[in-house]
């Protein structure tokens, strides 16, 4: 055996130290164990056994969603729960085939009851039907004598009362899930039976303010959980009214539009303030089904539409923003000076660069053009040319300066930032980092890596229409408090060049040859829209189909063109910016912009 | 037969070591999981569904094994012992990485077939790295920072991983067993000294980058009263939960607190308040006296070891488990914040069961081969 080294002794005594420690911390436990127990026992005996002083939690009353007039767009609404108690009911399966013959109750639910009363102590009343009709209600109440341990409770559901015309900025609200419980801000509200907290939209962005606080009753309550009296209450805060900028005639007149489309969302800005008025996504799912309980089928039918009822195309659709990107193009060029309102392009239908032929939609050719003519026409080969003069890095710019390229930040989960290219975004990429001038020529008509949000392209045409930084919003007031805003500071462009490409816009809806002359304001109205069209490939046309000549019409729905639309009106003094988006509508001028003149008349008339 | 014996020969027979494994400390682990097993039944309303019968069949599966690692010659954990401790690491970066939201914490990976907490398994690997480091290493080295800095390194990354998961709860086991290690190992007193003024200064820093539901709890902690419908909410009817429990408990099945659902979490970290209240200040005495049985053994089987990596490993191992039964019980009585620490062997909880009972096998194993030098 050897002998004892220094460092044996050091562990030696260090292991009996450490040993005395824990020895320490457990006595102390200990001690503490029996302070609770013994000293403080009977305290706490009484606490929780003879007269237990239960904190029941009383649920607070959802705030209201209001639009800028004041009137509902989400509220809560009386309803009718059925409840059992299962040990006053005694034979609880018997009870219930019984009320099967008085109201309309499945098997599935009487299945679900009698297993939920398994599962909890008997005293505690489970849910047999949630939504009772007045009829159910009253059938139901006259019988309650012959009925031991049902009850009927009354209880706030929420409304959605346009339904789906604004189901994408609302959301919905919905049970409490095993994830939001688990959550480490969780509060013991969510174990509340029966509450539902947004799940979506501004119902799930706003869910702290709209929820409220809960209350409190102290009920004293015997050993076996009965209750005998009420001992103190402290009432639940009503969450707060949240008043947003929409405008629920608009919304709804603004969905029955695009109603007449398979896929389709549109965007209506104040200008002056940046308030959204209307934001729509069709085709839309109903809110309210949501909070009554969706079936499997209807969640299947939602899931697999090819227009995606579930996503907000208004804020997190992205498209490539077309020819409605040509005004970014042409104020950038004129910022730049590398083009100027008499500079001329001449258009032979087609654009030949770096050993490859861009061409123009008109494959006639438009002749020679200046800028305003380019916009009317909406001749790519002028922007070609243009946009190749000026340089990606100057476009991009111009682009973020009018909006496009961030989240508009409207506080809705679903919104997306898009994209704006220029040479150092693709410099960071993996691979492929050289900014090609090819690039730059699909860029210059809104083609290639662009993307945008409707909100977006609505912004930057209320940007065009004012001069001035429109930042939009949506919440008015969260209750008292309003959301401070400023008035937007000027975008800094010169008059001039702004005035030129409002010019083409003008053109663009009364010129004779504007693209969307067809959809000019209504004769009489007194006021004139100031737009741009715009259609985005989904897809490359092939040069083979070019010449087979197929047109887009021929084409399976989902292989078309997407048709865009963004304008403002009256151009005199311009009020609402809007951007119309139809998925797959094969052309700008001929399906987007009819819609965004309905919808402009609309808001005119607000 | 004498330990020294078993080396006598070249290798000992199974047979002779399966003679030297400590089965009292089999029947004091046995008897601590037993007593879970009976709180898990009487947390789901008196059914061995849905924890206690899988506990049980976890520990069925986990006993043999923790004897099977106790007869593993000591050398093989020696040479694993940085293989497992980076391995862990790896998993634990994992779990940052791509780990599952479970708890609200990211503490979870799935590996297909078994979800494992790396942060349980870290405990067990850190003493062992630290043992393995240690091992041999003469006085003058142990006093020197520079000797000293890679096993503060090895202790301060597995932290600050686990901190930013976030769990608090491990991130103190992981802490205080690592410096007990160092303790143990003779770094010098100073270290410590400078740790405690060090961990002071972090106090404030620490505090800015605390979720807002740590801050809450810790506030709780220090007022439970402030907010008894909120984050106070546990810990108050935790206590009453206790203290209701009397000198004799309620009996089992009878705990009011806990059939009513008044208790939170009751298969997991509050368990001990579940037992508290059916059996009383004497089963809750007496599940501390088992405690401190166990950490008696430990404390005797590390004092029996030649090797500096056995003892240290064995000592190590024992405080670590003792470590989680005063957090979690600090806990629930309200002398600590509530952190997130299971109570061993009882919690409902797979990976935890296969920490401690790993790491009792590895003490056990030191036990086993104390007379060897490796």
């Amino acid at each position: 055996m050897k002998r004892a080294t220094p460092m044996d002794k050091i562990f030696t005594r260090r292991a009996v130290l450490l040993g005395a420690g824990q020895a320490a911390l457990l006595a102390l436990l200990g001690g503490r164990l029996a302070w609770l127990q013994v000293v403080e026992g009977p305290r706490y005996k009484t606490l929780a056994d003879e007269n237990r002083i239960d904190l029941q939690i009383l649920p607070p009353a959802r705030g209201e969603i209001v639009d800028i007039t004041g009137a509902p767009l989400a509220k809560g609404e009386r309803a009718f729960a059925l409840l059992a108690t299962p040990e006053e009911a005694h034979d609880l399966e018997g009870i219930l085939r019984r009320l099967q013959r008085v109201i309309n109750l499945p098997d599935e639910a009487i299945e679900t009851a009698l297993r939920r009363a398994g599962r909890g102590p008997g005293f505690i009343p489970v849910e047999v039907k949630e939504h009772l009709t007045w009829p159910e209600v009253a059938a139901v109440s006259v019988r309650l004598p012959d009925l031991p341990g049902l009850s009927v409770e009354t209880r706030h559901i929420r409304r959605y009362p346009l339904g789906p015309a604004a189901a994408h900025p609302l959301g919905y609200v919905g049970a409490v899930s095993r994830k939001d419980l688990q959550a480490p801000e969780a509060r013991p509200i969510l174990s509340v039976p029966g509450f539902k907290i947004g799940k979506a939209g501004l119902e799930r962005a706003l869910e702290d303010a709209l929820r409220g606080k809960a209350g409190a009753a102290e009920v004293e309550i015997n050993a076996r959980g009965r209750r005998v009296r009420e001992l103190s209450r402290r009432p639940p805060a009503l969450g707060a009214t949240v008043r947003l900028t929409l405008h629920a005639g608009l919304q709804s007149a603004v969905a029955g539009h695009l109603a007449r489309e398979r896929s389709a969302s549109a965007v209506v800005l104040d200008i002056p303030t940046g308030a959204v008025r209307a934001l729509v996504s069709h085709p839309a799912y109903d809110p309210n089904a949501f909070v009554r309980g969706l079936s499997a089928e209807e969640w299947e039918g939602l899931l697999s539409d090819p227009g995606l009822p579930l996503t907000d195309k208004a804020v997190g659709g992205l498209y490539p923003p077309a020819s409605t990107f040509k005004m970014v193009t042409a104020l950038a060029a004129l910022e730049a000076g590398t083009m100027a309102a008499p500079t001329q392009v001449l258009c032979p239908g087609h654009f030949d660069y770096g050993g490859h032929r861009f061409h123009c939609w008109n494959h006639g050719g438009h002749g020679s053009l200046d800028v305003v003519g380019a916009l009317t026409q909406s001749c790519d080969t002028f922007f070609y040319q243009v946009g190749l003069d000026t340089g990606i890095d100057a476009i991009a710019a111009m682009a973020r300066r009018l909006g496009l390229g961030a989240s508009p930040s409207l506080g809705l989960p679903e919104e997306k930032a898009g994209l704006v290219p220029d040479k150092a975004w693709k410099a960071a990429r993996r691979r492929d980092k050289v900014w090609h001038g090819g690039e730059t020529v699909i860029a210059a008509i809104g083609q290639g890596y662009l993307q945008a949000t409707p909100l977006q392209l609505a912004v930057m045409t209320a940007r065009l229409a004012s001069g001035s930084r429109v930042r939009p919003f949506l919440v008015e007031s969260v209750g008292a408090r309003a959301a401070p805003r400023s008035a937007p500071e000027p975008l800094g462009l010169d008059a001039g060049h702004l005035a030129l490409v409002k010019t083409g816009m003008r053109a663009v809806m009364t010129g004779p040859l504007g693209t969307g002359r067809a959809s000019a304001a209504p004769a009489g109205a007194g006021w004139q829209i100031a737009g741009k069209t715009g259609t985005a490939q989904v897809r490359r046309i092939t040069q083979a189909q070019r010449d087979a000549g197929i047109k887009n019409e021929d084409l399976v729905w989902a292989r078309r063109h997407h048709a865009l639309f963004v304008g403002y009106a009256p151009v005199a003094a311009p009020r609402y910016a809007c951007c119309v988006v139809v998925e797959h509508g094969i052309s700008g001028g001929r399906t987007a912009a009819p819609l965004a003149r309905d919808i402009l008349a609309d808001a005119m008339r607000l | 037969m004498h330990p020294s014996a078993l080396y006598s020969r070249a290798a000992p027979t199974w047979r002779e070591k399966l003679a030297e494994v400590n089965w009292g400390l089999i029947l004091l682990i046995s008897c601590l999981a037993s007593a879970g097993f009976a709180a898990l039944t009487a947390a789901a309303g008196g059914s061995v569904d849905p924890w206690a019968g899988r506990q049980a069949a976890r520990f069925a599966v986990f006993l043999p094994a923790m004897v099977a690692v106790a007869l593993i010659p000591l050398r093989v954990w020696y040479a694993l012992a940085w293989p497992a401790y980076f391995g862990t690491f790896a998993l634990l970066v994992a779990v940052e990485v791509m780990g599952h939201i479970g708890m609200g914490a990211q503490r979870w990976i799935n590996l297909g077939f078994v979800q494992v907490q790396p942060s349980e398994l870290m405990k067990v690997a850190l003493v062992l790295a630290l043992a393995r480091y240690f091992h041999g290493a003469p006085g003058e080295a142990v006093r020197s920072p520079v000797f000293l800095l890679p096993p503060i390194a090895a202790i301060a990354a597995p932290m600050a991983l686990v901190l930013v998961q976030p769990d608090l709860g491990t991130a103190a086991v992981l802490g205080l067993a690592g410096a007990a290690v160092l303790f143990l190992a003779g770094a010098p007193l100073w270290l410590f000294g400078g740790g405690l003024v060090a961990l002071a200064a972090a106090v404030p820093v620490a505090w800015h980058c605390l979720h807002d539901y740590q801050r809450a709890r810790v506030l709780t902690f220090l007022n439970p009263s402030a907010d008894p419908l909120g984050a106070g909410y546990h810990i108050t009817q935790s206590k009453i939960a206790i203290g209701s429990g009397g000198l004799w408990g309620k009996g089992f099945g009878e705990g009011t607190q806990a059939r009513l659902h008044f208790l939170p979490e009751q298969q997991t970290d509050f368990i001990f308040a579940l037992w508290a209240e059916e059996w009383g200040f004497a089963g809750g005495a007496g599940l501390l006296a088992l405690v401190g049985l166990i950490v008696v053994y430990g404390l005797w089987a590390a004092l029996s070891c030649r090797a500096g990596f056995a003892r240290l490993l064995a000592l190590g191992l024992t405080v670590n488990f003792a470590l989680y039964v005063f957090i979690n019980t600090g806990m629930v009585m309200g002398l600590l914040p509530v952190v997130g620490v299971p109570f061993p062997l009882m919690s409902y909880g797979g990976t935890s069961m296969l920490a401690v009972m790993g790491g009792f096998g590895l003490v056990m194993s030191a036990y086993v081969h104390r007379a060897g030098r490796l």
